[in-house]
């Protein structure tokens, strides 16, 4: 039977290139003036499971990815990149999900997919930068987990070994399958679109996708399976409502403040070991680095 | 958003989509006969022409993303011979692992062979972007161009052998100089003997200036014919890397493209195979992979050009002086624009030249399988002759273009620009090899003189001069007109002095040029027309020109042979 590698994948609003409009009144992200994109640290993941599937005999990577129908771009671009297919999971129902919720939604639909081997997945969104994700569905989905992965040191059909990249150096662990795996970005970047994949691939759609631009795919599908990218919604995935967006999310925003930046003393100091030691000193007290 | 440098620039995608490119991919797809047997082949142009788009934005991505982020640490680090072989620059290996995965090899090739089959103006186009990211690397990805020599002469088995390894990432080289045979490939003196007993030719001899001399698949011109001295005893070859017949003497230590390495190669009984017919090598097989290698270098100075240009425009953006940016000072902002204008009038000749050369060379490919129409026969005709006439002005004027588009942008940086902290000093070094390699301009302009005596040039003008334009540019055309008026008068003073005269060859590089300008010119005047993004630069262009061309023929109608013997009274 085929390995089965997950790579869970978001699309962001792209917040490394904030404009004046990036936020609105109530302090809220403006997503539609931010270019949506693949979060970077889905991609150091996606890799992964890329690097994964050269090394291994008869390796199916799916990208699954929970979002509006557009979200289906970043699941041509993941198959544009190398991964075998693709599921949006996208429902009214998981608006305005939490960290909770989220996971909650993902791990169902990893079920309905069923004998998956390995999680791959991005540490952190930049939209939120929570970190928690990941975590949460290793949970739900009783997995071990490994976090902060770096490199692939070693795997096989049953296990696999992982360099972490922490705070103060790196950690060496080895887990068996299944487990889940969050991927740090200073992992491999990402390989580029293939060309002959994307020529292949590039009519690839999702039913809602087609219902918003009025095509008629059942023939396209029919002639070339590949092309379909599934779609799944609440009731596919048996998904409890109370458990989904809004209703299923217990956090809430207390409140939000605009930071700005205004330092603006300097400090001037010798190129002697004393002045550099007592910076790195106070730059790792101020939590700057470390 | 990444960098990536096809979708940040608008010229590009004006020329992909020129009017003819319907017909030269219906040709090179043979009414799309590939579609349903090959999963990315096209249906039609539309999903053709789209095709060619996403390519070409994963070339500008890679481009713009890994080949100019490693460029100085190439330039720096440099190649190295280990062990016999030669050993890339980290940079550069990154590049080409990163191209490979990506499928961007043997783009032109047929989809049998791996290849994505596409037309000659992409591969054009992706060889002007990936020279914009590293000029030196593009010598490596650029001689794929050797497959389609193997192609176009090769027997099948020779094609099965090599032609689907060049999409895995296997390299090539080109080896045709030698330490006596430079310009003049007459005196080619590597021997080729064959050995019966083991049915294949040995080769001999000492190859110099080999780029990328330690390639996988290396094409070699050598003297197949004993006691010939002439061109009519040279054969083509191809060597495959794997039997380690070649000694590498050195690599040089060069003024610049340092990533590309360049070798002294020895070949000791070196196993080949013959590429084509015996006695050809030099006279067809090496002239068509050599026009390929002059449009090559063409695109290649349009993208070191564009880098430097875009640098120039940055810096002059930025740095004050005198209490305001520099680039509002006149001396700068014209020095900056022409840049600008030069690169718009001589990237429209480079596309002018890749669509007749793609006409060429479809119609060629349909020859293969069928007998052509009459009607075909005459446009391949044509295109042929409009391919052969303007490949050596699209080599001279880009090469000698981005090179003083690479000094210019140096002056525009001031003391800054002759400092290692910026990329433009690399950019200037590697634009002098330009002019140069696959023939010097000199040898341009001994290669297009014939298309000024015979009219050719003059004929293509005139074509040009007879398309509609709207009113407001009918003040240009009339202005260009008169340049060509002024041309014609040229060159009935120069044929009066005989055309194989000395005062001829003496006068033959302002004359190529005039029709080179005027040929430019035409052009841009016929994109601004389409494009408003053109008008500009065909108003500065054709001032530039117009004034360029006054001077020569001024030269020119006040020309005494008697002053050759001063020239000649100092040598």
């Amino acid at each position: 039977m085929s390995f089965r590698i997950v790579v869970l994948a978001k699309q962001v609003p792209d917040t490394r290139n904030v404009g004046k409009d990036a936020m609105k009144e109530d302090g809220t992200v403006n997503r539609a003036a931010l270019p949506a994109i693949f979060n970077p640290e889905d991609l150091n993941a996606l890799e992964m499971a890329l690097e994964i599937k050269d090394r291994l005999e008869d390796v199916i990577v799916s990208v699954i990815t929970m979002g509006p129908s557009r979200a289906a771009e970043i699941i041509r671009d993941s198959i544009y990149r190398g991964a075998d297919n693709g599921i949006v999971v996208s429902d009214r129902k998981v608006a305005g999900s939490d960290t909770l919720a989220t996971s909650y939604t993902i791990s169902q639909a990893i079920k309905k997919l069923g004998n998956v081997d390995l999680v791959l997945c991005g540490r952190q969104a930049i939209d939120g930068d929570t970190a928690q994700v990941g975590p949460q569905v290793a949970e739900k989905l009783n997995m071990p987990q490994i976090t902060y992965a770096e490199e692939v040191v070693a795997v096989n059909e049953t296990a696999i070994q992982i360099k972490r990249r922490l705070e103060r150096g790196i950690e060496v662990v080895e887990s068996k399958f299944p487990c889940l795996i969050t991927v740090h970005g200073s992992a491999n970047p990402c390989r580029f679109p293939h060309a002959k994949r994307v020529m292949k691939y590039k009519y690839a759609i999702s039913a809602s996708e087609a219902a918003e631009i009025g095509i008629d795919t059942a023939k396209l599908w029919q002639q070339k399976p590949y092309l379909k990218i599934e779609e799944w919604n609440a009731a596919d995935i048996q998904a409890e409502d109370s458990r989904l967006g809004l209703t299923g999310s217990p956090t809430k925003v207390k409140k939000i403040e605009n930071v700005v930046l205004t330092a603006k003393e300097s400090v001037k100091l010798s190129a002697s070991d004393e002045d550099l030691d007592g910076l790195i000193k106070e730059l790792i007290t101020a939590h700057i680095i470390g | 958003m990444a960098n990536n440098f096809f979708t940040d620039n608008e010229s590009l995608k004006f020329h992909l989509h020129h009017d003819l490119m319907q017909e030269i991919i219906r040709l090179k797809e043979k009414d799309y006969a590939d579609f349903g047997t090959f999963d990315y082949a096209p249906e039609d142009y539309t999903d053709a022409i789209d095709n060619y788009e996403k390519v070409l934005e994963i070339v500008g991505e890679i481009t713009g993303e890994i080949l100019a982020a490693n460029a100085e640490e190439i330039d720096h680090e440099g190649p190295k011979v280990e062990n016999n072989a030669v050993v890339y620059a980290a940079g550069t290996s990154r590049n080409h692992e990163a191209l490979t995965n990506a499928g961007l090899y043997g783009m032109s090739l047929p989809r049998q062979y791996g290849g994505l089959n596409f037309s000659y103006v992409p591969y054009v186009m992706a060889a002007e972007i990936v020279a914009r990211g590293d000029c030196a690397f593009a010598n490596i990805w650029g001689l794929q161009d050797c497959a389609e020599t193997i192609y176009e002469f090769g027997s099948d088995e020779i094609k099965n052998e090599y032609l689907s390894r060049i999409n895995k990432g296997a390299t090539c080289s080109m080896d045709l100089t030698e330490p006596d045979a430079g310009s003049d490939l007459q005196a080619v003196n590597l021997k080729a003997t064959f050995d019966e007993s083991n049915n294949c030719w040995r080769l001999n001899g000492v190859k110099r200036f080999i780029t990328n001399g330690d390639a996988d698949i290396k094409l070699v011109l050598a003297r197949s014919e004993e006691g010939t001295t002439d061109a009519r005893g040279l054969s083509y070859f191809v060597y495959d890397r794997k039997h380690q017949a070649v000694t590498i003497r050195r690599i040089e230590n060069k003024l610049g493209i340092k990533g590309s390495p360049t070798a002294e190669l020895v070949f000791n009984n070196a196993p080949a195979q013959i590429v084509g017919d015996r006695k050809l090598g030099l006279i067809k097989y090496v002239m068509t992979l050599m026009n390929g290698a002059r449009l090559g270098v063409g695109a290649q100075s349009v993208g070191l050009a564009e880098a430097a240009y875009r640098e120039a425009f940055k810096y002059a953006h930025e740095r004050e002086q005198f209490g305001k940016t520099i680039k509002d000072f006149p001396q700068v902002y014209e020095m900056l624009v022409n840049m600008r204008a030069k690169i718009d009038a001589v990237r429209t000749l480079l596309y002018e030249t890749a669509r007749a050369v793609d006409m060429t060379k479809a119609l060629d490919g349909m020859a293969k399988d069928r007998v052509l129409t009459s009607d075909e026969r005459q446009t391949l005709k044509k295109y042929q002759r409009l391919a052969d006439s303007l490949t050596p002005l699209v080599k001279l004027f880009a090469s000698e273009y981005a090179n003083q588009i690479t000094y210019d942008t140096i002056q525009v940086y001031g003391g800054s620009g002759f400092m290692k902290d910026y990329p433009v000093e690399r950019m200037y070094r590697d634009a002098r090899i330009l002019t140069i390699y696959e023939g010097t301009s000199q040898l341009q302009v001994v290669a297009a003189i014939r298309g000024v005596i015979n009219g050719s040039y003059l004929a293509r003008i005139k074509e040009y001069e007879v398309l509609e334009l709207k009113t407001e540019y009918q003040s240009l055309r009339n202005v260009l007109i008169k340049m060509r008026e002024r041309f014609e008068h040229a060159i009935e003073i120069v044929n009066g002095f005989g055309s194989t005269s000395e005062s001829c060859d003496f006068n033959a590089r302002r004359l190529v040029e005039m029709a080179g300008l005027l040929i430019m010119c035409n052009l841009l005047l016929i994109d601004a027309n389409k494009n408003a993004i053109f008008t500009a630069s065909a108003h500065i262009f054709i001032k530039f020109a117009q004034s360029q061309i006054e001077q020569a023929a001024f030269y020119i109608e006040n020309f005494d042979p008697v002053i050759l013997e001063r020239y000649k009274s100092f040598l």
